[in-house]
């Protein structure tokens, strides 16, 4: 039997990984979304694990809603950078200051 | 230790080898291939942890559809590598502390939060439990509205991708139907009036 602490702190290693990603990757959008992916599935680690050692079934149906959305999230994101590059032809987050904030 | 968590204790490993290379990894093409073992590990985990059926959709959804979109954007983009990767080495003292400090703060509270107290212990559902069938039921009476909000996300997020992308090329050829049906006879058919020519056999056979 796995004790449910462990299954979180696999979750929460697998989160700090991501957050090192986004630190280090600042620059290149593609990994900065694939760290974001990595964020989520940390998250649904988590829900999963809650969901079995509790024997809820809602936690799995979050998970469920959590995979859509971050599937839609990704399409768009990756349709977005497409238009990004094909304007700019570059994907660095330094370039893209358009926006004077 | 059982079996069972030797699998799990594995699988755990792997996916955090994994993860690690996605995002220390020099090719963003490779990096993306790591992604996939890492999603391919945790779906391993999830069916440990009786998920089957999120199990099946994770391998199907991101590792079919998710990652193979990708790896298309990554291998169709010209990026130039040596750029992005400036400052990778700047950022890994701080960004390594960040999220060393995290990971152990979560440990640590795991640990004595949920070491003393009467832990949940899972019951391992039997032969004839099936995790699809009471997922179905429960998606689709307590959360049957929240699943049409999610199919209406992902019609937005078809609509939207394509919105995006799509652009107008001024060397396409294509056949405008509205000017098609409103063409008239006159515009396409011209009737000339002309005599008939007689064949010139009289004199060929001469």
């Amino acid at each position: 039997m796995i004790p449910l602490s462990h299954s979180l702190i696999l979750g929460a290693l697998l989160f700090s990984i991501s957050v090192v990603g986004i630190f280090l990757n600042r620059k290149n959008i593609v990994i900065l979304l694939m760290a974001i992916e990595l964020l989520l599935l940390a998250v649904n680690i988590n829900f999963v694990a809650f969901s079995h050692h509790l024997g809820d079934l809602a936690g799995q149906v979050f998970v469920f809603f959590i995979l859509t959305v971050a599937a839609a999230e990704a399409a768009i994101g990756l349709a977005i950078l497409i238009v990004l590059f094909r304007t700019r032809r570059t994907i660095n987050v330094e370039d893209i200051d358009m926006l004077k904030g | 230790m059982t079996f069972l968590q030797l699998v799990f204790y594995v699988f755990s490993a792997i996916l955090v080898f994994a993860a690690a290379m996605v995002v220390t990894v020099r090719n963003p093409v490779k990096s993306a291939l790591y992604l996939v073992l890492a999603f391919f590990s945790a779906a391993c985990i999830w069916l440990i942890l009786q998920a089957e059926f999120l199990a099946i959709v994770l391998v199907l959804v991101y590792v079919g559809a998710v990652m193979v979109l990708f790896l298309f954007v990554v291998m169709m983009l010209d990026i130039d590598l040596a750029r992005l990767r400036a400052g990778f080495t700047r950022y890994l003292p701080v960004g390594g502390l960040v999220a060393a400090l995290m990971a152990l703060e979560i440990v640590l509270a795991l640990y004595t939060g949920f070491g003393q107290g009467p832990s949940p212990e899972a019951v391992m559902a039997g032969a004839e439990y099936s995790n699809t069938k009471a997922l179905g039921a429960v998606l689709y009476t307590d959360y049957v509205y929240a699943f049409e909000i999610a199919a209406l996300i992902l019609l937005v997020s078809i609509v939207a991708a394509i919105v995006l992308t799509m652009r107008k090329r001024p060397d396409h050829k294509y056949v405008n139907p509205g000017q098609q049906v409103t063409v008239r006879r006159e515009d396409r058919l011209k009737i000339i009036k002309m005599k008939s020519e007689k064949p010139s056999s009289t004199e060929s056979s001469t």
